[in-house]
């Protein structure tokens, strides 16, 4: 019993053998024909990858530098467009407010000179008119007198009247 | 030395299971070779202590030597024993420095009972007689001269796992390599998808992490051994062959990992390493007379410890799960109802023991392999200049 326990913990010689020659051509091999080209391959997918995030990231970076610019440029005109269209508001409301004024100005003109026509022509149709009216009141009146004062009495009777009349208003 | 301890286990695991009906074909289920291997040494085992035993049929004529099972198994032999009588002979390979080379089947032998062209077994060993020829064992003498002078690289069973294993590592990464050579810059597929990521864990968070910017030189190493250790720890989990050998736990095998990493830290050792070690700076003379021995020690022991920790480790993984098995049989030689009754608990806890064992299998490899990474990286990192 002691002296199999003892063998498994005293290294066999075949066994060392074997396992050195094995091990050592096998590592060989493996690092010529297997570990080089994975290792390589895996180093290269990684640069690869590695790589093309970066340049992803490049050309996002450029992209959005792009954007920046772009939006520069739209600001820009943006602006000119404003100023431009400013002007020509301004230029337009100048305009309008100088036409306003002529217009009213005019229109003031004729309106005063109308009204000096109308005023004008009144006074003349009222003149006449006057004239008309003490002319035909003379007219009456003459009838009128020829009429009445053929008769003695209503002569009479109309010197009462007015002399009646005459007190009253002095008095 | 081990058995009263395994025994007393035995008594007190069975006493927790004991009492139960017919479960043994579950146990075949999970772990039938153990389980055959357990049954045909039943017949091979010598009653070492004398139980008595009634017997119905061959089985139970002898006693059953658990001890004795467990240390065959995680031990070596000439030929693999398969199942029953039945064993694969392998060449037997020796070199005496009188008698030059001799190479022929282990069978021969006769598992034992017979001695051929001046060699024969002996507890396991080979070893020179005087007697030419096919002699019978018990006829024969040991010639102790002889013994000493010859060298045994027969292919064991180990090293013929240890053949098949390596064959299976080139195979699996000369295809893998092929793959990545085939398919270029492109996602890994297959095969190449299972083992990348391990690729990657021995690259990034053993190598890169332990020895720093001149981890390239080394992957080659540190990923041999740890898919060597990886493979062969998982071959030894499963039980029929070509796996069930107790390769990484054989301290051949382990002294050899060992001493290839001691090397590797030995030669890429630079100034500073070897400055500190000789004389630690900023020490004075006197102390350096305790302190130098101390390091010199220290280095030594560093890859002798990797030597046993992966040893312990996987021999005592593959001692418990055969363990629980022999209690199987150890109780069945009182009665077959205890057999059958403890078999029920045996087969659970061996199931988790091999979920276990699967764990382990990765730690250990990944162990050893940071490990070594931790010492190369000692021994190339450069003095931090203050």
């Amino acid at each position: 019993m002691f002296l199999v326990t003892l063998s498994l913990v005293e290294p066999a010689f075949g066994l060392v053998f074997w396992m050195t020659l094995s091990f050592l051509t096998v590592l060989f091999i493996l690092a010529k024909f297997a570990w080089k080209p994975i290792l390589n391959s895996l180093h290269e997918r990684e640069k690869t990858i590695e790589d093309a995030l970066s340049e992803a990231k490049k050309a996002r970076e450029e992209i959005a530098n792009m954007k920046a610019s772009n939006e520069d440029l739209m600001r820009q005109a943006r602006a000119e467009r404003e100023e431009l269209l400013k002007e020509a508001r301004d230029v337009r409301d100048r305009e309008i407010a100088t036409a306003k004024d002529k217009a009213k100005a005019e229109a003031d003109a004729m309106l005063g000179r109308a009204r000096e026509d109308i005023r004008n022509e009144k006074n003349a149709a009222i003149t006449e008119m006057k004239n008309q009216v003490a002319e035909l009141s003379i007219l009456v009146a003459e009838r009128i007198l020829k009429e009445k004062l053929g008769d003695p009495a209503a002569q009479k009777a109309l010197v009462d009247k007015v002399m009646t009349e005459a007190d009253l208003r002095k008095s | 030395m081990l058995k009263p301890l395994l025994r007393a286990a035995f008594v007190i695991f069975g006493a927790l299971s004991l009492g139960a009906a017919t479960a043994q074909h579950e146990a075949h289920a999970t772990d039938s070779t153990t389980a055959h291997a357990v049954a045909t040494e039943v017949h091979a085992a010598a009653a070492a202590e004398g139980h008595s035993v009634e017997g119905h049929g061959e089985a139970k004529k002898k006693g059953f030597d658990a001890g004795k099972l467990i240390l065959d198994h995680i031990g070596d032999e000439h030929g693999w024993h398969l199942w029953g009588h039945t064993s694969l002979p392998l060449p037997v390979i020796l070199y005496n420095t009188q008698r030059g080379f001799s190479v022929f089947s282990s069978s021969r032998f006769e598992h034992g009972h017979k001695a051929h062209d001046g060699y024969m077994l002996h507890e396991g060993r080979v070893v020179a007689v005087n007697e030419d020829g096919e002699v019978d064992a018990h006829h024969a003498t040991v010639n102790e001269e002889l013994t000493k002078a010859t060298w045994d690289i027969s292919i064991t069973k180990n090293v013929m796992s240890l053949l098949v294993s390596m064959a299976l590592l080139l195979w699996i990464f000369l295809s893998i390599a092929g793959a990545y050579t085939r398919r270029a810059g492109m996602a890994p597929k297959g095969l190449q998808s299972f083992i990348e990521p391990i690729i990657l864990f021995v690259r990034d968070d053993v190598a890169k992490s332990a020895i720093g910017p001149k981890y390239m030189k080394y992957m080659p190493y540190l990923l041999t051994a740890f898919f060597f250790i990886f493979l062969n720890n998982l071959l030894g989990l499963i039980p029929i062959f070509p796996g069930g050998a107790n390769l990484t736990g054989n301290i051949a095998v382990t002294l050899v990992l060992a001493l290839i990493t001691f090397g590797i830290v030995t030669f890429s050792g630079n100034k500073h390493y070897w400055h500190h070690i000789f004389a630690m700076p900023g020490v004075p003379g006197w102390v350096l007379v305790i302190l130098t021995p101390v390091e010199i020690l220290g280095m030594l022991l560093k890859p002798f410890v990797l030597m046993i920790r992966l040893f312990a480790n996987i021999t005592a993984g593959h001692i418990i799960a055969l363990s629980f098995f022999s209690l199987i049989f150890v109780f069945g030689e009182t009665s077959a109802g205890a057999g059958y009754g403890v078999a029920i608990g045996s087969w659970a806890f061996t199931v988790f023991m091999a979920m276990l064992e699967l764990l382990v299998a990765f730690i250990q490899a990944y162990v050893f392999t940071f490990l070594s990474a931790m010492y190369i990286g000692a021994a190339i990192e450069e003095p931090q200049h203050h």
